[in-house]
């Protein structure tokens, strides 16, 4: 399986702040990640709100430039040339339109910048695409106001593919539909990943979605991951606290797959203001004075990676 | 279904809009033929017959319909042919000030950081005089006349476009599609003209359209003063102005011009709603 993108601790922070008499502050909004997509496979990133999820999204699409760190696309390092192999599929459909556009118009666009191919190559391959993603034909001169969320994500879906990127980054882009549609779109995305042989870099904070789609799982923790490894391993037997927190919180129909309830207390620390040890102490029941005061880095347990210093006792 | 056709049919659907084209292309017709159309010249004056009442009116009579004003000038030529500089200077002013806005507003959005604050704040400075005390200090500099003066309302007026273009422009550019443009590999000037600036469209177009009439009326307060079109150059607002003192004995002096005004003012307004009303696809079936 060939890499087709791969980030070597990657890290993005932010000055913010620095009034006339506040001294600035930075917020590491990702703080050494690293990861390998392969081609045809899902990677998930899930996380509470902050943690750094859709920062990493930002980056891993070139829209930000990482602080430090570097990221390769298909061994190389990545340039703007380059970053049209890397395209993205929003949470928000109704926001990520160009309400003014129709469909074929927002369709031919990537290729029309792109400067690929003439009018009516243009549009074949725009209608092929709506055809791939379950539109009609007769929908192609119509605006996005005139389609529903799950429609509205289909289109932006196949609006991603235009440019045949080899990498999809989807920020949470089926949290803003309802749950029936849901399953549609993500059937529909594996589908596409099957025939085109795409590597996802899938973004979600719905553990029950990251089951259905992913391969491999990152949890991340305020900029950090803290637990990443294959699904079946990271889901049947989570060794990081804040996995396990996670996994207990997620509703489940089956009472026999409900695990013991675990509480989760407290708040997310500032990321202005980060703890010295590890960032999740102040809401562990296993912490003590070793993780408020060293930062565990991960370590391997059979091929997934967790940054606690208790892995081992408490999985 | 040609896209002139579509658009027609959508702008069509307004009654208002309609009208006010109708009565716009009626203005520009007697403009344009305004010496064929007019009975005399705007500056013949008529000695024996000053300030003759409109038709319908005792003492009025058929050679003057609308009246004369005090030196005997027929009232009703000189709209006809006023109508040529009054609707000049309005496309003129609000021209010049939304291409001047839109591209500083886009640039101070896009570029953000220093720019942005160089070029706001100039704007705010502008921002900060009175209109018409601005106009006259830069009718002033340039020299009175009446391209002078348009230049000068249109500087009045750039503000408000700068600032109506930057904030509708920052407030699209945060949203996903502008971002998915981005990603797809799109330059900046494509990103301002293409992606951008048609969704900031609606509050320009009404905009410009209310400033259409502004322009008319501020640069006939310039002329009023002396600063803008000058005598016997027949200008709305110069008449308007010209004929205050008449205004308990003479009421069609008065009147006229500034019907004139109100009824192109009305009608830019009507077209200027249907056409942003056309332009937005959000509102066609």
């Amino acid at each position: 399986m060939t890499v087709v993108m791969e980030a070597r601790d990657i890290r993005r922070h932010y000055a913010v702040g620095g009034g006339l008499f506040r001294p600035k502050g930075v917020v590491k909004s990702v703080d050494g990640v690293s990861f390998t997509l392969r081609v045809g496979q899902t990677l998930a990133v899930v996380g509470e709100s902050g943690c750094g999820k859709s920062t990493l999204a930002r980056v891993a699409t070139m829209l930000e430039p990482p602080t430090s760190g570097a990221l390769l696309i298909e061994g190389a390092p990545a340039t703007p040339a380059a970053g049209r192999q890397v395209q993205m599929v929003f949470q928000n459909p109704y926001g990520s339109l160009n309400p003014r556009k129709t469909v074929g118009s927002i369709l031919m666009e990537p290729l029309a910048i792109n400067r690929r191919g003439d009018g009516p190559a243009r549009e074949a391959a725009a209608r092929a695409m709506m055809a791939k993603v379950g539109l009609r034909p007769e929908q192609f001169a119509r605006y996005p106001h005139m389609f529903s969320g799950g429609q509205r994500q289909r289109i932006a879906i196949a609006r991603a593919l235009m440019l045949g990127p080899k990498v999809v980054v989807a920020d949470e882009p089926v949290s803003a539909l309802d749950v029936s549609i849901q399953a549609q779109v993500l059937n529909l995305l594996m589908d596409l990943q099957d025939e085109f042989q795409l590597a996802y870099l899938f973004i979600s904070h719905d553990l029950g979605v990251v089951r259905h789609i992913a391969r491999d799982v990152m949890v991340m923790y305020l900029g950090r991951p803290v637990e990443f490894g294959p699904k079946e391993q990271v889901f049947a037997w989570p060794r990081h606290p804040y996995t396990r927190m996670l996994l207990a919180a997620t509703p489940s129909v089956d009472p026999r797959h409900r695990k013991q309830s675990i509480t989760v207390r407290g708040e997310l620390p500032s990321p202005l203001n980060p703890p010295a040890g590890c960032a999740f102490a102040s809401r562990c029941p296993h912490a003590d004075n070793r993780c408020r005061n060293e930062r565990p880095e991960p370590r391997d347990f059979g091929g997934v990676k967790v940054a606690c210093h208790y892995a081992e006792t408490i999985g | 279904m040609s896209a002139a056709l579509t658009f027609w049919r959508s702008f069509a659907v307004n009654r208002g809009a309609v009208l006010g084209l109708a009565v716009m292309l009626g203005l520009v017709v007697l403009a344009v033929l305004a010496d064929i159309a007019a009975p005399y010249s705007p500056i013949e004056q008529f000695r024996d017959s000053l300030l003759t009442p409109p038709v319908w009116q005792e003492g009025g009579t058929w050679h003057y319909p609308l009246g004369t004003d005090d030196v005997g000038r027929d009232i009703l030529s000189r709209l006809i042919f006023g109508a040529r500089l009054s609707l000049m200077i309005g496309l003129t002013v609000v021209t010049l000030a939304l291409c001047l806005g839109t591209a500083l507003g886009l640039t101070a959005a896009f570029a953000g950081g220093i720019v942005d604050v160089v070029i706001m704040r100039t704007m705010d400075v502008v921002l900060v005089f009175p209109s018409l005390l601005l106009a006259i200090v830069v009718v002033a500099i340039l020299g009175p006349g009446l391209f002078n003066a348009m230049m000068a309302v249109a500087i009045v007026f750039l503000p408000g476009y700068t600032r109506l273009v930057r904030a509708s422009a920052l407030s699209e550019l945060a949203r996903d599609y502008v971002t998915a443009t981005r990603s797809a590999g799109a330059g900046t000037l494509r990103l301002m003209f293409n992606t951008v600036l048609p969704n900031c469209a609606a509050p320009l177009i009404v905009q410009a359209s209310l400033g259409f009439s502004g322009a008319i009326l501020d640069a006939a307060a310039l002329g009023f003063l002396g600063l803008g079109a000058q005598p016997p150059t027949p200008e709305w607002g110069t008449m308007l102005a010209g004929a205050l003192q008449y205004y308990q004995r003479a009421w069609w002096v008065l009147t006229f011009p500034g019907l004139a005004i109100l009824i192109t003012v009305l009608a830019f307004n009507l077209l200027g709603d249907g056409l942003r009303d056309a332009l937005d696809p959000k509102l066609k079936r």
